[in-house]
């Protein structure tokens, strides 16, 4: 560096030595991402908190097991599990993109980043799916004695623990609406009537239908499962939406040609730290929710 | 890594043209560019500052009304219904007003004028000069966290004017009654806004630290080594690092209380029975929300006094002419206290039901900061020991700043320990501590800045007689206030309490709380005195007419008088020794500019 102070060239900085020997907006993205890990961190260790403070929490591969298409198939954290690879997948295009990056190969960095944009929008749109899907899907819980239909809220979790066949379940079943009863019927299989007849039918019929089935009625779970499920997978997504738009911005700069007359297309690299640290924030929201 | 690396994109474009063309200013401003969306940083700091003043007087004068409550409870200010309308009927302070002033009092002062208005004024304003820089890393992340600020302090202005009033739960902001709307008038609107203007302030407060960090550890100049900084400005990084860890933790805290108060989830409620109805929320811990907010509560102290202290260093040093005492030893105590800072935060929260074995965990930890904290109070002292002392008012300031570093420290001794704490907590005791160990200390410090860079600030003195004046009655003043209110807290005097005419033992404080009132309202009217003297300065100061009127040896000093945008008209100078070289080989002070000479003696 002695030497490069003496000659005439445009330097913002004209130190005679660098401490760390990289660019400013680096050392801001990595102190960037420090207080980010914090948010992050103490959303977990809340989630951890509570969970741990409860004495029962629902089971991820009970909760995690539909895949678009597949109906009522039970497929534990297989839908997730395409999630993660599309994220991690796009950290490799975002890897190939810098290091096209560095290589000054203007064609390849707009081909991967596209690549990586396509890999975030992919998982922003399964997130959208699945976060539908638990809202929207219907559970059969017991909530004060009667059988109700409930998707995954804020405020009402269906995941408690299962509820064993005896008088307190068939009692619930006589207090249930008889929608519910026939929803049940129709999703056991107890009957080959369609909703509409069944409905149509007494209601000690149905239950004498359900007597029969095996039930898979729980109790109400932890409220605090969906307020941080969707609390911290929804401020993941915020990021991964961002990573996005990032890259978005980098990309039209690519095509615009700024880093070539720039003659260094380091904002890649900065856009590409920011990505793989949403990537690894994944790995442990990963963790927390879907595998323990 | 290649030079590339070194340019800087968004200035070097268009600041780096004086930098080669040398020197002169020509890029046309506007009064909008150079006075309003300005980037440079100087503007930004005298922004900052102007913003914490206004502040400063609003939370000042809050207080001065519910001192009015709490000195003369018995009386009607009818002014007050003039004012106030509603909130004051009769000229008597309603509960929930006295709730909303205590509330925002503590809010304003504590993040929008010491921390905003000290680190964000003096970060800003120091940073790039003391370093050697033309400005910041990025000028439009700076600008950002200034208008950041100024959205988060309309927000919160706002708030105050809405028909159910500003938040009013304590500036703590404690669930259940913070989340709960139906909990208090204080809890309903004002409260989201609350949240939404701290948030506004975090995302200010992140892309400032950010900038601060990254100009400090890169832009130095040329032989400006870390351990030759002037401690202004390591104490401006640490608090810089601080902010930038500890606020996101307050954010995600904030954003579970606003999704509590409006999507019904339960992070922090749980078996709640209000109004004569059993809310549905369960599972939640009340608890948790401490845990988050006094994760930066604590640090935030720290926020505040590290600036503080660290201009205090330089103050002292320049003005008893004698180096400061201990350099690296300043340093390391300042990397300590960032460390326990992190540490540490459990022991607001010693009643709360934690552990009493943990709770001695933390009182061990809270118990070491008095190393790191005493280390720092030997070096000032022998750092004014047999100094030639010019007795400014910054000078006298820095040492105020000592004396009630001493003072307020030595109360925090009793409140660490957890056993103590039992006694003490929620009481008057707590509130004389913090006043005077992080309120009145921080604004000395604050003062200590004020007047010793006004003269880089404006190019102008502020008035001396002013100063003097400002200092001695806000110093008595100070200890007239508070020292009174460790005996009422000892005394088991409950603290937020809006009228305690129900114990008849605290009646003996009652001619003692209307001294107290009075001393507060003096030095309220002599604080607006200080900000006319600021005022009238800016215009009408005398004008200063050498480069180096202090006789200091850091950069800011080598710039012209009314340095432009970019500084220094020629290149950065470069440096060639530490900042504290006063009375050294027979000499007053030498500049770090200066070369080291073949026969000076090592320092």
């Amino acid at each position: 560096m002695a030497t490069t102070v003496s000659t005439h060239q445009t330097k913002w900085w004209s130190g005679g030595k660098s401490p760390f020997n990289v660019e400013y907006g680096k050392v801001m993205m990595w102190y960037f991402l420090m207080s980010d890990a914090f948010t992050f961190g103490a959303f977990l260790i809340s989630y951890g908190t509570i969970r741990f403070s409860q004495n029962f929490w629902p089971d991820p591969n009970v909760v995690f097991n539909a895949f678009p298409g597949a109906g009522h198939a039970n497929l534990p954290l297989a839908f997730v599990s395409v999630m993660t690879f599309i994220l991690i997948i796009s950290s490799v295009t975002m890897v190939l993109a810098v290091h096209a990056g560095h290589k000054g190969d203007k064609a390849s960095v707009a081909k991967w980043l596209a690549w990586t944009i396509v890999g975030g929008i992919a998982f922003l749109g399964c997130q959208a799916w699945e976060w539908h899907h638990l809202i929207t899907g219907e559970h059969a819980t017991l909530i004060d004695g009667q059988i109700q239909m409930v998707g995954q809220t804020t405020t009402i979790n269906p995941w408690g623990q299962l509820v064993a066949a005896g008088p307190e379940l068939t009692a619930a079943l006589n207090n249930s609406d008889q929608h519910v009863l026939a929803s049940l019927v129709h999703e056991h299989h107890a009957s080959q009537l369609g909703h509409a007849e069944l409905m149509k039918l007494p209601k000690q019929d149905l239950v004498n239908m359900l007597s029969n089935a095996e039930l898979h009625i729980r109790e109400k779970g932890p409220v605090a499962f969906g307020g941080y499920f969707y609390g911290i997978t929804g401020f993941h997504g915020f990021h991964v939406f961002s990573g996005v738009i990032i890259n978005i911005v980098m990309l039209i700069m690519t095509q615009k040609n700024v880093f070539e007359r720039r003659g260094h297309y380091l904002m890649i690299e900065k856009a590409g730290l920011y990505w793989h640290f949403v990537d690894l924030v994944w790995v442990f929201v990963f963790l927390c929710f879907y595998l323990i | 890594m290649s030079d590339a690396l070194h340019i800087q994109p968004e200035v070097g474009t268009s600041h780096g043209a004086h930098h080669d063309e040398h020197h002169v200013h020509h890029h046309k401003e506007t009064f909008i560019t150079k006075y309003i969306f300005s980037q440079d940083h100087k503007t930004i700091g005298k922004q900052f500052l102007i913003t914490g003043i206004i502040w400063a007087i609003i939370g000042g004068l809050f207080s001065v009304l519910f001192r009015l409550q709490l000195g003369f409870p018995d009386q009607t200010f009818p002014i007050l219904e003039t004012f106030f309308g509603k909130w004051a009927e009769g000229g008597r302070i309603k509960p929930e007003f006295y709730y909303a002033l205590v509330t925002m009092h503590g809010t304003v002062l504590v993040f929008f004028v010491l921390t905003a208005g000290l680190s964000g004024t003096f970060a800003n304003l120091l940073i790039p000069l003391q370093v050697g820089a033309r400005d910041m890393a990025s000028p439009l992340m700076n600008m950002l966290s200034y208008w950041f600020f100024f959205m988060a302090s309309v927000v919160m202005i706002a708030s105050m004017f809405i028909q159910t009033g500003p938040a009013a739960g304590g500036w703590t902001v404690y669930p259940p009654l913070s989340a709960l709307g139906e909990a208090s008038i204080g809890s309903k609107a004002g409260m989201d806004m609350w949240i939404i203007a701290m948030a506004l302030f975090v995302v200010s407060q992140l892309l400032a630290g950010l900038n601060y960090v990254s100009t400090i550890l890169n832009m130095r100049t040329k032989g400006m080594s870390m351990t030759r900084l002037p401690l202004t400005v390591w104490a401006l990084f640490f608090t810089a690092v601080l902010g930038i860890l500890s606020f996101p933790v307050l954010l995600s805290g904030l954003i579970l209380l606003l999704f509590d108060r409006n999507l019904g989830t339960s992070f922090y409620l749980s078996d709640i029975y209000i109004g004569g109805q059993a809310l549905p929320n369960e599972g939640g811990s009340a608890i948790l929300f401490q845990h988050l907010f006094w994760f930066l509560g604590h640090p935030e102290v720290y926020i505040i006094l590290l600036p503080a202290m660290g201009m205090v260093s330089e103050v002292l040093s320049v003005n008893s002419r004698k180096p400061i005492f201990g350099y690296m030893a300043m340093l390391g105590s300042m990397f300590a206290i960032c460390i326990l800072a992190f540490l540490v935060w459990a022991h607001h929260m010693f009643v709360t039901g934690l552990n009493p074995f943990l709770g001695s965990v933390f009182v061990l930890l809270t118990l070491l900061i008095a190393v790191p904290s005493a280390i720092k109070v030997f070096n000032w002292l022998t750092t004014l020991w047999r100094g030639n002392i010019r007795f400014t008012p910054a000078a006298l300031f820095g040492i105020g700043f000592v004396s009630l570093f001493i003072s307020g420290g030595l109360t925090g001794i009793f409140l660490g320990n957890s056993t103590i704490d039992i006694h003490l907590h929620d009481t008057m005791f707590v509130v004389a501590h913090f006043h005077i160990v992080m309120g009145v200390a921080s604004f000395f410090g604050m003062f200590a800045g004020v007047y010793h860079w006004f003269p880089k600030m404006y190019g102008r003195y502020m008035n001396n007689t002013l100063g003097y004046i400002h200092f001695w009655v806000t110093m008595i003043g100070a200890y007239l206030i508070f020292w009174p209110i460790h005996y009422q807290g000892l005394a088991g005097m409950p603290r937020r309490y809006l009228d305690k005419s129900v114990w008849v033992n605290f009646s003996q404080f009652h001619e003692l709380d209307k001294m107290i009132t009075v001393v507060s309202i003096i030095v309220f009217a002599v604080q607006l005195m200080f900000v006319f003297n600021f005022f009238y300065s800016i215009f009408k100061g005398r004008k200063v007419t050498t480069q180096n009127p202090w006789g200091a040896t850091t950069l800011e000093w080598t710039t012209p008088i009314n340095p432009g945008h970019g500084n220094w008209t020629g290149e950065i100078p470069e440096v060639h020794r530490w900042a504290y070289d006063y009375g050294k080989d027979g000499r007053e002070f030498i500049p770090q500019t200066e070369p080291v000479g073949a026969n000076e003696s090592k320092h």
